[in-house]
């Protein structure tokens, strides 16, 4: 075994990068249509739904494919891109921040989706009696009331970006410090016989998955336990 | 629109096969219960005043203010209104301090709506002991007052009130009613009261809004409707009146506490209370039998001068019959449960002057 070189640090802290970026965008992004999904009673709010939920099922390769579409100098992805002197979207860190948003918007949306809708009406009833504006209602009931879906769905969105690679290979390739996360070094590390050093990144994903799914569970039951 | 004081509702419309017929007039002062059997829709038309609801053929006017009519509608949070629900609903990520006080920091305080301070809401509902505490570990009880003080610490013009007790044991209830009772006391404050439990509107309210399969059906002073035979409250097994009666003096020797009432003074077994003290008092038809003449010896203690005002037979065998207190009757009215064999037997007929001999009268504030 080579024991750690330099450039193994790269992905990983690129991968970490990634994943925060795509997380707090997801946090931001995903509440507003959780909250949407959790108290709107129009009939046609099931089929944004399942929109939402499509990269559940659909092959990564098929999302990466529209991505790359979109991302491209074809696609709008190529229209904005010009504004800081670039040609595409496609291959750069920030398209790779918006295919993982894509990608793990399921993970954030339902769980946050799933905490506001397990709260029921009468927090927010209680709060409009309380002469709450209903902003003031959101931040100050609503969201410390679903504060267990807020955290499960972080940690879910952090770890499924972490986890990513078909959407990456797609639109991203494998370009070191911009586009080449974990995933994509091992399969690289494999591709060029380095098995010690794709030995270590996938035996660090793998204690890191264990820990992530441990402690979220430890962390639910807690507040089940206090919620009681 | 001319603006008058109290409460003036109209609600109109359908939920799902619901049909809400509701209009009714509630004062500016005092507990109007809003009463009637499970499902009848007196929560929903709670509801429909707090504006947790809208219905389209809709009025409510809240001493002078428009809450809503056809063209407008002030949304929940922008009413004076304080709401207690059923469940105390408190939020679990407050402290009860916090619970307390997230009404009180909302708005600017609205004109013309009782002051209330926190300490008094505190001292009023015993919450002392519990402000720093989390509610998740608080009593039933507990929790219910501190819902109560919260919902007074939002400055309300209006309470209002939804079967905020029956969630809670027997105990319990008893527990709170004399916190009710003294809210009741202290603050000017209108309260719209929703209970199908009798024993609840009896001590507590002032005026009564009878509802049925979604309609009002009487509304107006409490005593008044139970009096009336007509309305079902007379034709209960358990039918009473309330009064609301002053203490006139105590004899020391026997205990008894002298309680003046419209029309009669009556002595009740009772601990001493001080002279021109309210108490709320409940005569049960059961308790209340006729005699044509004065009764020269009798154990009960209490025999009033009084004159039959209506009567109304209920089935083949009873008859409900209400009588005015004071020679001429015009005293306060109650009811008296008798057979209609006593009443062929004695030979009486309305109008004709009587003696109410009243067994029992229950004290509901001490």
């Amino acid at each position: 075994m080579e024991g750690l070189s330099g450039d193994i640090w790269q992905p990983i802290s690129l991968t970490i990068e990634l994943a925060a970026f795509t997380t707090v965008l997801l946090l931001i992004l995903g509440t507003p249509i959780a909250w949407w999904l959790a108290r709107s009673k129009v009939w046609w709010k099931e089929g944004v739904a399942t929109f939402v939920a499509l990269p559940l099922v659909l092959p990564p390769t098929v999302l990466g494919f529209y991505l790359l579409v979109a991302l491209g100098p074809m696609g709008p992805g190529g229209l904005v891109a010009p504004l800081w002197g670039a040609r595409t979207l496609a291959f750069t860190f920030p398209g790779l921040v918006i295919g993982s948003v894509l990608y793990s918007t399921p993970f954030v949306v339902q769980p946050i989706r799933n905490a506001f809708e397990a709260m029921g009406d009468r927090p927010l009833e209680v709060a409009a009696t309380l002469r709450a504006s209903p902003s003031r209602a959101f931040w100050t009931v609503a969201l410390p009331l679903a504060m267990p879906g807020f955290l499960t769905g972080a940690v879910l969105g952090f770890a499924h970006t972490v986890g990513e690679f078909g959407v990456v290979l797609m639109i991203g390739g494998s370009i070191p410090g911009k586009t080449k996360v974990l995933s994509v070094a091992i399969f690289d590390y494999v591709e060029t016989s380095q098995w010690g050093q794709a030995n270590i990144l996938a035996a660090g994903m793998m204690v890191f998955a264990f820990a992530v799914i441990l402690a979220m569970t430890l962390v639910e039951r807690r507040f089940a336990r206090e919620a009681s | 629109m001319k603006a008058s004081p109290g409460i003036d509702a109209t609600f109109r419309g359908t939920l799902g096969t619901f049909a809400l017929d509701a209009v009714f007039h509630a004062p500016s002062a005092g507990i109007t219960g809003l009463f009637g059997p499970s499902g009848c829709g007196k929560s929903t038309l709670l509801r429909c005043l707090a504006g947790l609801m809208r219905l389209p053929a809709s009025r409510c006017v809240v001493e002078g203010e428009t809450w809503q009519d056809e063209a407008a509608f002030l949304p929940t949070w922008r009413r004076p209104v304080g709401y207690v629900f059923q469940e105390a609903s408190l939020f679990p990520h407050l402290s009860i301090r916090r619970n307390l006080l997230y009404g009180a920091k909302g708005l600017a305080p609205v004109e013309g709506a009782p002051k209330v301070g926190f300490d008094e809401v505190v001292d009023l509902l015993g919450l002392q002991g519990l402000l720093d505490r989390s509610p998740r570990n608080l009593s039933g009880g507990e929790r219910q007052r501190v819902a109560i003080g919260r919902a007074l610490l939002s400055r309300p013009k209006l309470l209002l009130m939804d079967e905020p007790l029956s969630a809670l044991d027997r105990l319990t209830k008893d527990e709170i009613l004399p916190f009710l009772e003294r809210l009741h006391a202290r603050l000017s404050l209108p309260v719209i009261y929703v209970s199908h439990d009798m024993s609840e509107i009896e001590r507590l309210a002032d005026h009564l809004v009878l509802m049925q399969a979604g309609r009002v059906i009487a509304s107006g002073k409490l005593a008044e409707m139970q009096s009336d035979p007509h309305l079902p409250l007379a034709a209960n097994r358990d039918a009473a009146v309330s009064f609301d009666a002053v203490v006139a003096g105590y004899d020391v020797t026997y205990g008894l506490l002298g309680l003046q009432i419209e029309g009669g003074q009556l002595l009740v077994p009772a601990p001493p209370s001080a002279k021109g003290a309210q108490h709320r008092l409940r005569i049960a038809a059961s308790d209340v039998s006729l005699l044509p003449q004065p009764q020269q010896q009798s154990s009960i203690l209490n025999a009033l001068p009084a004159r039959i005002v209506a009567r109304r037979p209920m089935g083949e065998s009873e008859m409900i019959v209400v009588v005015g207190l004071g020679s001429d009757g015009a005293g306060a009215r109650v009811l008296s449960r008798i057979t209609r064999r006593s009443w062929d037997g004695l030979g009486l007929i309305e109008g004709q002057s009587v003696w109410a001999q009243i067994k029992g009268v229950s004290l509901a504030n001490k």
